[in-house]
């Protein structure tokens, strides 16, 4: 069980506000969504210990990271914390078998190369971040994270440097591995779509507070065909054993369904 | 036949002062870089006066400092039986101050252009400050630590206001090649000069090519 209880003052382009926000949360994945400078990151930066909040209280899994009131403050170092920056901060100067090692309480060789496998990555081991690919880089992030065993995952916008394709295949790489590993995670975001497809459960921030709380439901849906009419894409799906015909714009499709009429 | 003797002598005091103001500038730098105290602000400024001050100036100093009247001077002396004036161990300490900012100033550069996020990665990864140092943020500013190194060197070799001072001019201690030119120009012997010359401007022209062709290496 991870607790946070985080108040810290921010500095905005409409002036200072409070970042004040208090959740718990298991071994789910937790999506904050919020537009930028909504204190979202800070919270993150927060529970990693890169940033000190004025008042607050962090447990996780019941060690004490963060106590304004006590004065404990542990340094990031000794947070553990799975930490997949923006731009993934890979080390330039070590080969992606080394920078997925490097975190690695006790160095093993075997379970590197192993994570790298799982991400389709153990044959480009000897190569250096920038002879990579976009999403191959984000997967070694998140390795890299995982190879430290931690005890929260914390992505800070992970695939946001990434194309649309790709972005759609790596966040079903990331929910699988997350479901996997069952390691609480926390991602943050300002895409709906992205909040939508991974999160068991979304807090939403708007200037420093928690707006709403929603838990998407999904409901098991079957594709069974899919036609074209005129600008129409017409699905035929199955939910719960009936039969649907789903009609969706074309130019809907592209940015994102928000919503799907039954025809 | 000419004596190069003074010209060994210069190499071999640029080497011992580029090596060791590798050693303090690694430590300094990172200091001044990080810092966010107002001293740190201080340090820069006054470890970048000897870049900007006269080298008489600068050895004036020094040279009351080394004396043997002087706190510094008479400490030295009497408990370690290190004598700074007129000595070649003078001239390395001399040197180093007089080209310290030739070293910190790259590796200044060097630590700022490390992006933040690499040393943040690191910490969340487990690694102390030390760690991070060594295994991240020095290979990550290769070209700086080059930069500063040749540019100490080379600059130390053509030191001549603060060896002047410190130094004096003792054959075999502390006569560097930029008082031997000075010496042959004023005794009409422009031969010496000439030779210990181009032998001062052909090194410092291949020490700055070997680093930009490492550097340019590095790069591609």
């Amino acid at each position: 069980m991870i607790r946070v209880k985080v108040k810290k003052k921010l500095h905005g382009v409409k002036g200072d506000f409070w970042l004040e926000v208090d959740f718990e949360m298991g071994a789910h994945f937790v999506v904050l969504l919020g537009p930028s400078g909504s204190g979202k990151t800070t919270l993150l930066r927060s529970i990693a210990g890169l940033e000190t909040p004025q008042e607050g209280y962090i447990e996780v899994n019941g060690s004490v990271w963060f106590d304004s009131k006590k004065g404990i403050n542990l340094p990031p170092q000794k947070r553990q914390v799975g930490f997949v920056f923006q731009d993934y901060a890979l080390f330039p100067n070590m080969s992606l078998l080394e920078n997925v090692m490097y975190g690695m309480k006790i160095k093993d060789k075997g379970k590197a190369l192993e994570l790298l496998k799982k991400v389709r990555l153990e044959l480009l081991k000897d190569k250096k971040p920038h002879q990579i690919s976009g999403g191959q880089r984000q997967r070694v992030a998140l390795v890299r994270a995982l190879a430290r065993e931690p005890q929260i995952l914390l992505l800070d916008e992970p695939l946001s440097a990434l194309d649309e394709d790709l972005r759609a295949t790596m966040q079903e790489e990331l929910k699988n591995f997350q479901r996997e590993y069952a390691i609480p995670t926390l991602m943050v975001t300002h895409s709906w779509e992205e909040a939508l497809k991974l999160a068991d459960r979304i807090i939403r921030i708007e200037e420093g507070r928690i707006k709403e709380e929603v838990k998407p439901k999904r409901t098991p849906l079957k594709f069974i065909d899919k036609r074209l009419e005129g600008e129409e894409v017409v699905l035929t799906v199955s939910i719960e054993g009936k039969v649907w015909e789903l009609s969706i714009n074309k130019k809907d499709l592209l940015q994102g369904v928000s919503k799907i009429a039954p025809s | 036949m000419i004596d190069l003797g003074a010209l060994w002598l210069t190499i071999k005091l640029s080497l011992i002062t580029s090596l060791i103001l590798l050693v303090v500038g690694i430590p300094l730098a990172y200091y001044m870089a990080y810092s966010k105290s107002p001293f740190a602000l201080i340090l820069e400024v006054i470890t970048t006066l000897p870049l900007v001050l006269p080298p008489t100036v600068l050895g004036f100093y020094l040279l009351i400092l080394f004396s043997r009247n002087s706190p510094l001077g008479s400490l030295l002396e009497n408990l370690l039986g290190l004598r700074l004036l007129f000595t070649f161990e003078g001239l390395v300490v001399a040197s180093v101050i007089y080209s310290l900012p030739m070293m910190t100033h790259p590796l200044i550069s060097g630590y700022r252009s490390v992006p933040k996020n690499l040393i943040e990665a690191s910490w969340t990864l487990g690694k102390s400050k030390l760690e991070t140092l060594i295994r991240v943020i020095l290979p990550n500013m290769k070209s700086s630590i080059l930069v500063g190194l040749v540019l100490s060197f080379t600059h130390t070799l053509g030191e001549f206001g603060v060896v002047l001072m410190v130094g004096g001019n003792i054959e075999g201690q502390t006569r560097v090649a930029s008082i031997v030119i000075y010496n042959a120009v004023e005794a009409i012997d422009y031969k010496t000069a000439h030779i210990y010359s181009a032998a001062l401007l052909l090194l410092s022209f291949f020490s700055l090519v070997a680093l930009y062709l490492i550097n340019r290496r590095w790069f591609l």
